[in-house]
C-alpha cells in the first residue's frame, strides 16, 4: 500500500467521521449533510479500493491515479458552494418578506391602537 | 371612488419629506400617504408621523427595492386601487400626479409612468446620463416593442393588478427598470405620460457619476436574467 493511498483513506474516515458527528450532536442539519456524506463516502472508496480508482483514470485518460481523487473533491467542493449559492438566496428571499411583514404588521396595529384609543375616548364622554 | 395611496420610499430624508407630505396632500386630499421608512438615521419618520403619513418602519435598511415592495404588500393587503410612487427627495412634483392616475382610471393602461422626455418637458440631463437614458430606451423599447423615453424613471401610478403583482414579484437592487421589463413578460400594458420633474430637494442621488458606469452594466446584466426569468401574474 502506497504511503499517499493510506493519507487519502485518512482523510476521507476524518471528513466522515466529523460530518457524523456534527449530525450527531445537532449542529450540521441532515438536508446540508447529504452533499458532505456522498463526498466523504465515494472520496473513502475510491482511497481504499485501488483497481476501481486506477480504471476510472485510465478510462478518462488521468496519468496519475490520485489526482482522480482531487479531481472527485473538486467537483464535490464545487457542488456543495453552489448549493450553499442557492440556501442563501431562498434564506435572504425569506428574510426580506418576513422582515417586510413584519414592518407592515406594526405599521396596522399603530393605526389600531390609534382608533381604539379614539373609540374608547368617545365611550368616556 | 378609488382608494388610492401614495407609496413614498424614504431613507434619511428629513429634509425633503416635511414639504413633499404636505404638498401631496393638498394635491391629492383623499388619498392615503404611505412612508416606508428604510432604516433612516434621522428624523424621517418621526416628520412623518407628525404630519399624518403612515408609516412603516422596516428593521434594517433593506433598499429601494425591497421598500418599495413593502409599500405595494401594503396596498395589497389594504385592498387599494391605484398606487401611486413618488421620491420623497421632492424631484417629483405631487401637481404632476393626477396626470399619472389618469390613464389608471380610464384603464388605458396597467401602469402609468412620468416621463420627462416626452412632450414639453424641461429636463435637461448631462451628457453620460444622456447616454445611459438612451441606451436603456432603445434596450427596453426593444424588449417590450413600444417607445419608452424614460425608463429610470421611479415616478410611476399602477392600478390594483399591478399591486398585486409587485407584492409579489418586485426586482431588488435597481427596480425602476426591471420592473419594466416584469410587467411586460407578465402582459401589463404599460404607458408614458410627460411630467416635469425638479431637481431634489434634499439627499442626493443613489446613482453619484463614478458608479454610473457601474449601475449600467449591473442593470444590463439583471435585464438579461429578466429576460431568462420564467414570470407568473
Amino acid at each position: 500500500m502506497h504511503s499517499i493511498q493510506i493519507v487519502a483513506i485518512i482523510i476521507s474516515l476524518g471528513i466522515l467521521i466529523s460530518v457524523v458527528d456534527l449530525i450527531r450532536r445537532g449542529m450540521l442539519k441532515e438536508q446540508y449533510a447529504i452533499l458532505w456524506l456522498a463526498s466523504a463516502v465515494v472520496l473513502l472508496v475510491l482511497s481504499m479500493w485501488r483497481g476501481l480508482l486506477d480504471n476510472i483514470a485510465r478510462a478518462t485518460g488521468i496519468a496519475y491515479p490520485p489526482s482522480l481523487l482531487f479531481l472527485v473533491a473538486f467537483l464535490f467542493l464545487l457542488l456543495i458552494v453552489l448549493h450553499f449559492s442557492v440556501i442563501i438566496s431562498s434564506l435572504s428571499e425569506k428574510n426580506k418578506k418576513l422582515s417586510q411583514e413584519i414592518a407592515i404588521f406594526k405599521t396596522f396595529f399603530e393605526e389600531h391602537k390609534k382608533e381604539g384609543g379614539k373609540n374608547e375616548h368617545r365611550k368616556g364622554f | 371612488m378609488h382608494k388610492l395611496l401614495v407609496i413614498m420610499p424614504a431613507y434619511n430624508e428629513a429634509e425633503s419629506i416635511g414639504n413633499i407630505i404636505p404638498a401631496v396632500k393638498k394635491n391629492l386630499p383623499s388619498a392615503d400617504i404611505l412612508v416606508v421608512n428604510d432604516g433612516s438615521k434621522d428624523a424621517t419618520a418621526a416628520i412623518a408621523r407628525r404630519l399624518g403619513a403612515l408609516v412603516t418602519d422596516l428593521p434594517y435598511n433593506m433598499g429601494i427595492g425591497a421598500a418599495m415592495q413593502t409599500g405595494y404588500s401594503y396596498a395589497a393587503l389594504n385592498n387599494y386601487d391605484i398606487a401611486v410612487q413618488v421620491d420623497a427627495d421632492g424631484q417629483h412634483p405631487p401637481d404632476q400626479i393626477p396626470f399619472l392616475i389618469q390613464p389608471i382610471m380610464e384603464q388605458k393602461a396597467d401602469m402609468a409612468i412620468g416621463s420627462r422626455f416626452l412632450g414639453n418637458g424641461n429636463y435637461r440631463p448631462s451628457l453620460a446620463r444622456n447616454i445611459g437614458i438612451r441606451i436603456f430606451s432603445m434596450l427596453l423599447s426593444a424588449i417590450t416593442s413600444q417607445r419608452l423615453t424614460d425608463t429610470t424613471s421611479g415616478f410611476r401610478a399602477v392600478n390594483k393588478g399591478v399591486i398585486k403583482f409587485f407584492a409579489k414579484n418586485y426586482p431588488e437592487d435597481y427596480p425602476e427598470v426591471e420592473a419594466i421589463v416584469l410587467l411586460r413578460k407578465a402582459r401589463f400594458n404599460i404607458i408614458e405620460v410627460s411630467v416635469k420633474m425638479e431637481a431634489r430637494i434634499g439627499g442626493k442621488s443613489s446613482i453619484t457619476p463614478l458608479h454610473a458606469v457601474y449601475y449600467m452594466i449591473k442593470v444590463l446584466l439583471a435585464v438579461l436574467i429578466d429576460i431568462l426569468k420564467k414570470v407568473e401574474r
